[in-house]
């Protein structure tokens, strides 16, 4: 479940019907787990404004845990800072890593990961029910609720069951993207609501594709996509803020669906994994440094060739393709000569 | 054998390094050439080989409630840490793999009493596998220009040098002699690399010893024969691959580099790459990286570019890139050397070579370029990674640095390589396990007095046997890629240069990518070879039964064989595919369960295990990639049947996220 942050306030007011409400999705006997995607201090500091976290007295069968997922600006300079050094021309790269450091982007992946693969761990492991919110519940939180059922459910990995994630998740959840996505890293003036909050989602979709390069129906592709029509789109699926605004702009009638483009056959194809073989495993993926990688198709997509990369990924096509085509054959074949075996057989008989 | 104070000890706890809870309950060997580990557990008696060789250093720590506490550290970046429970034991067992990982003589070493079950024959046809002469007559070496050399035939000139040595037709005995005095360690420039598409060639040596003003004539003509034995070049380019510091200070030591202004059509050019000690250190800090407990993202980055790894691996490469853009497209010869011309000249004349020659490229290519730019050219393989026990400063971590700059090539240039990463991998396993006797000894020389082909076997034989498990799925044979140059701009793409965990976290399976997508193409490729198999011989058939109903015979046709169920490897993903502990307490997982095969530690067979067509299940062979599981394929092509369980794994350590 999601939501976003309790009102308790300075007065640590309760809610009896929130309660029962989150009780109600407990299993006979066990516990929840709430996972603030705050670090506790803010969540303490969150009751002066009205807001705050649950209490334990009031909740006694969750178990709160705090994380600390960054948001708002602090995500958005960490994007610029690494769009500054992936594009840096001087010869003087000396200090490459530490300036992949000092953005701190790879931090924020593996913070939202390892919080993903807590939420789904309580959910496999213990079977227990999880209430994830943040302060608002559009931003940190959806990326932990999206990426744990990539990691859980296996059809979140299929390209219809990734684009109902989506639709789920992000755009039916209401997480504002036109104030998050407004200008991303070259923007002049300090967007107070601008936040590469959706990127930092693909881009953690991304390590857990190139860990498990057979389990996800779609490739890197589809993950681009998305990213760019985010910011600047055709299509009027990542219109609008949340549901309500996109009613009153009648974008269903005004506008063309991005998925309807994408899922035509000749679209679907440049976005299909050749690798892809399904499967119904729950995918762990690993949170360790050495795992997590840059982006290259994003960050360095304009700065370096990719012919070769391109080269590698049409072989392995082929090499797939090639396969498919002579078991065809084959099957034909076997099936041809049954039947003139068949046939034979027959004729045998007086 | 003397040096084992005990050669068995029970109830040792191998501890799991990912998550310290996890320790295996077992018995330790100490045998001859190897450290044992079997575990108690009657299911699987799970075994861990380690090499007296592949030790690099041993660490007693301090004494806790459950026992002494030893790590042992290997140099295919393997560690192991054990619990032994008495004191004692713990003492003897690290006095006497101390004594062990450090023999004094060749004949304690493993490839001496290595016995695949190869008889004599097969012995010798491994080591002639792999030909130099064949390969300076492949290169095209014109006549005209260039000669064999017998000067050096009893290692008169210089011993550290191979005797077949190619040198241009206009050097003569007298010059070569000369400028072999005139040359640190006397290894006097010599060719490493003939291009015949433009007759250009890269020369090795060593520094002159030229001090301030010293001149020597023959090496001067010596460097003019090269420039001459390059038709329609007027240059030749001398690259020192020292710091110009370094170059410099040498000189106050009566070395120093070439000047200009006493050799004729030179151009001088300095490309630095630091020395040995330097880069030991490098790669020490980058190990100590490795080896934190669950760093942070920040911890790990900021680490690797202290230790300035990468850094140095870019400076290899772009003296290479130097080089390689010199002879393709200046036409211009070039002599490189360093200082004594063993080290940074065999990294970047390889990787020049590596650049220019889409044979090298190739699995038997590659070997001979090892055999030619290191091993030949007396890379002091003794010395940089331990044979024998030796000075600890003339330990440095050379070819290794060499086979990532071939890795980091093959990340960029997925296409170009005959050979996959586990080739790479095994390669660095046996230079420092001293299995096969290619490694051994600092020079040509020393080998032969050795004897070492006829006492030990060739890791080129066995590699070339195994080739299967080494081949890049994605390479294109077309011209096109194989017949060019690999171009690599050489401006600023620090970012370009990734770090090598299969090689350098190369035990730790949960860090690695879990689907490996060679292993997997492979199997594609393995079952499409099986299907065009299947095709001809159903064509055939096909063939046939028409023929008879043309002609309306009765013809009993064979019944089908029952389809064939290629699939692939069915191993299920729990094996490498548990949770972390996501707490962050400790390091990345996984939990191994029993019933799998291992995936990590250096299983070795032991000899009565061997097969003749086995000889050697050096470390992980098949289980190396670190990767597992294809879900299997059924023949039709059809919806494959999921792998069981979920990640639901046996042994998992709890899963711990309880956080403040």
């Amino acid at each position: 479940m999601r939501s976003g942050q309790p009102l308790t306030g300075t007065n640590g007011r309760r809610c009896k019907e929130d309660e029962k409400l989150i009780n109600a999705t407990l299993r006979a006997g066990k516990r929840g787990y709430i996972i603030d995607t705050r670090p506790l201090n803010v969540a303490q500091q969150a009751r002066a404004k009205g807001g705050g976290f649950e209490q334990e007295a009031h909740y006694p069968q969750w178990r709160r845990i705090h994380k600390s997922i960054e948001r708002y600006h602090i995500l958005q300079e960490s994007l610029i800072k690494l769009v500054e050094a992936c594009n840096d021309q001087t010869h003087n790269m000396d200090r490459w890593l530490s300036r992949l450091e000092a953005s701190n982007w790879l931090t924020h992946i593996k913070e939202i990961l390892t919080t993903a693969c807590l939420a789904a761990q309580c959910l496999d492991r213990e079977g227990a029910s999880i209430l994830i919110h943040g302060t608002e519940g559009t931003d940190s939180t959806l990326q932990v609720t999206s990426l744990a059922q990539i990691i859980l459910e296996p059809r979140s990995r299929t390209i219809r069951g990734f684009e109902a994630l989506i639709e789920r998740e992000w755009l039916q959840a209401g997480h504002p993207f036109q104030q998050r996505c407004a200008q991303s890293a070259y923007c002049n003036s300090k967007q107070k609501w601008e936040s590469p909050v959706f990127l930092l989602f693909l881009d953690s979709v991304w390590q857990i594709l190139r860990q498990f390069p057979c389990s996800f129906e779609f490739n890197e592709n589809l993950l681009i996509m998305l990213f760019e029509h985010a910011y600047a789109s055709q299509f009027g699926t990542f219109l609008g803020n949340n549901e309500s605004e996109r009613c009153k702009l009648k974008l269903q009638q005004k506008t063309m669906s991005l998925w309807s483009w994408v899922n035509q056959p000749s679209e679907l194809s440049k976005f299909t994994n050749p690798l892809f073989e399904a499967n119904n495993l729950v995918i762990w993926p690993s949170v360790a440094p050495q795992s997590l990688q840059l982006w290259e198709g994003i960050f360095l997509r304009w700065n370096r060739s990719s012919k070769y990369l391109d080269e590698a990924y049409e072989e392995m096509v082929n090499i797939i393709e090639y396969n498919k085509e002579l078991q065809a054959k084959v099957n034909i074949l076997r099936r041809q000569l049954a039947e003139l075996e068949t046939e034979d057989g027959m004729q045998e008989s007086p | 054998m003397e040096h084992i104070r005990t050669p068995k000890v029970e109830n040792v706890r191998l501890v799991d390094r990912i998550s310290s809870k996890k320790a295996a309950l077992g018995t330790l060997y100490l045998t001859a050439t190897h450290v044992i580990f079997v575990e108690n557990a009657p299911d699987t008696r799970k075994e861990t080989w380690i090499l007296h060789s592949q030790i690099s250093t041993i660490e007693k720590q301090a004494t806790t409630a459950t026992g002494c506490p030893l790590l042992i550290r290997c140099k295919n970046f393997q560690l192991l840490q054990l619990i032994i429970p008495q004191e004692r034991d713990c003492h003897d067992v690290y006095i006497s793999l101390i004594r062990l990982a450090r023999p004094v003589k060749y004949e304690e070493l493993y490839c001496f009493s290595f016995n695949p079950k190869l008889d004599r024959e097969e012995r010798e046809q491994g080591w002639m596998l792999i030909d130099l002469s064949e390969e300076y007559k492949r290169m095209g070496l014109p006549d005209n220009y260039w000669q064999l050399s017998d000067v050096n035939r009893d290692y008169r000139v210089c011993d550290s040098y191979p005797t077949e040595l190619y040198v241009p037709r206009t050097a003569t005995a007298h010059i070569i002699v000369g400028s072999s005095k005139f040359r640190s360690r006397r290894r006097f420039p010599v060719l490493s690399y003939y291009h015949k598409d433009n007759h250009v060639s890269i020369c090795r040596s060593s520094q002159p010893l030229s001090g301030f003003s010293a001149r020597c004539l023959e090496d001067e003509q010596m460097l003019q024969a090269i420039r001459k034995a390059s038709p329609g070049s007027d240059f030749i380019y001398v690259v020192d691959t020292r710091p110009k510091l370094n170059a410099m200070a040498n000189r106050a030591a009566g070395k120093g580099y070439e000047s200009e202004d006493n050799y004729s059509n030179i151009k001088f050019q300095f490309i630095g790459i630091e020395n040995i000690h330097v880069m030991r250190n490098s790669l020490q800090k980058m190990l100590e990286v490795c080896e934190l407990k669950s760093p942070s993202m920040s911890d790990f980055l900021w680490g690797l570019e202290n230790s300035g790894w990468l850094r140095h691996i870019k400076a290899i490469m772009d003296a290479g890139i130097f080089i390689a853009k010199a002879v393709s497209e200046e036409g211009a010869s070039v002599l490189v050397h360093c200082s004594d011309g063993w080290d940074r000249t065999a990294q970047v004349c390889s990787v020049a070579s590596l650049l220019l020659d889409p044979h090298y490229r190739t699995l038997k290519g590659f070997m001979v370029l090892i055999e030619k730019d290191w091993i030949s050219f007396g890379h002091k393989f003794n010395h940089r990674y331990g044979n024998l026990d030796g000075d600890p400063k003339e330990i440095s971590p050379v070819i290794d640095q060499f086979i990532e700059c071939v890795w980091q090539l093959m990340e960029q240039f997925p296409c170009a390589f005959e050979f996959n990463e586990r080739f790479l991998i095994h390669i660095q396993h046996h230079i420092y396990s001293c299995q096969f006797g290619n490694f051994l000894c600092n020079s040509q020389k020393e080998r032969q007095e050795l004897k070492i082909q006829e006492r030990t076997y060739s890791l080129w034989a066995h590699l070339w046997k195994n080739r299967g498990d080494y081949l890049n799925p994605l390479f294109r044979d077309d011209p096109s890629q194989t017949q060019g140059t690999l171009h690599l701009p050489m401006t600023p793409c620090n970012f370009m240069y990734k770090f090598w965990s299969g090689m350098y976290n190369r035990f730790e399976k949960g860090l690695q990518p879990r689907q490996s997508v060679t292993d997997y193409l492979m199997a594609v490729k393995e079952e499409t070879q099986q299907l065009e198999e299947e095709l001809e011989a159903l064509e055939e058939r096909l063939e046939k039964i028409q023929k008879v109903q043309l002609n309306r015979t009765q013809v009993k046709s064979k019944q089908s064989e029952p389809s064939r169920h290629s699939g692939f490897s069915t191993s299920d993903n729990s094996i490498a595919n548990t949770p972390q502990d996501y707490s962050g307490n400790m390091k990345s997982f996984p939990s191994r369960s029993p019933s799998q095969g291992d995936e990590d530690s250096a299983l070795i067979l032991t000899q009565d295990n061997l097969k003749s067509s086995d000889p050697d299940l050096s470390a992980n062979s098949d289980q190396e990639s670190g990767v597992e599981d294809l879900s299997c394929r059924s023949p039709s092509g059809g919806e494959c049947v999921p792998s069981e369980d979920s990640g639901k794994d046996r042994d998992s350590d709890e899963a711990v996220f309880l956080t403040a």
